[in-house]
């Protein structure tokens, strides 16, 4: 298992309760998130939102890596 | 120097246009985006931006990187406020230096649009009826 920390913004954030937590992982980021969601019951579908690992976008079926952060990047507003 | 860069207090715009001026430039085109007092039908009182700042700068600099590359400009800059703002305040400004006015238009018109598509920054409203939310619109197709 990998621990990693994971950061949370916008309605994430709202929902997780919380702008970041450190959880124990394996496998793929998708199925990090898949869980995160079922926990913290996030609305957003993963297909909606797109993934960093410390600090550059990645890819949902990477793995994650241990002591990396994670950022899960809901649909964008700026502008 | 930064060409995207995110901002805490109002953009003062006659700053960031003086810096793009030189004796080559023969156009200047730029964007301003403000806050406007209604979207989606619903008054709006004001709102808040939130970014993911490090990964917000770093794909902000990369959307202008590719602006230079594509268009035949000189330069290209982009500055995007975060934390709290009035109607009426200006959310985004882009400014763009070029030769001719076609390349300066196309860059500029170019940049909003991916910075607006791609770099995680976050629009919070809040409405005249009390109720608060974050966007998180469907990209366009």
């Amino acid at each position: 298992m990998a621990k990693v920390t994971v950061l949370y913004f916008a309605s994430l954030r709202d929902a997780a309760g919380v702008s970041s937590e450190i959880v124990e992982a394996g496998g793929e980021l998708r199925t990090l998130y898949e869980a995160l969601r079922e926990r913290h019951g996030f609305a957003l579908p993963v297909e909606r939102l797109r993934v960093a690992v410390d600090g550059a976008f990645a890819r949902w079926s990477d793995d994650v890596r241990d002591g990396s952060e994670v950022a899960f990047i809901p649909p964008v507003s700026g502008g | 120097m930064t060409r995207f860069s995110l901002a805490q207090t109002p953009i003062d715009t006659a700053t960031l246009r003086a810096q793009l001026l030189d004796d080559r430039v023969g156009g200047y085109a730029s964007f301003e985006g403000w806050v406007r007092n209604h979207n989606d039908g619903r008054d709006v009182l004001g709102l808040r931006y939130e970014a993911y700042a490090s990964l917000a700068e770093a794909e902000g600099a990369k959307v202008l990187d590719e602006a230079l590359e594509k268009f035949d400009v000189l330069d290209v800059r982009c500055v995007h406020r975060v934390g709290d703002l009035v109607i009426g305040e200006m959310a985004v400004w882009v400014g763009v230096s070029a030769a001719h006015r076609d390349a300066a238009f196309a860059a500029c018109r170019y940049v909003i649009d991916e910075v607006k598509a791609r770099v995680p920054i976050w629009k919070h409203e809040r409405y005249a009826e009390g109720d608060a939310d974050w966007l998180h619109p469907d990209p366009k197709p």
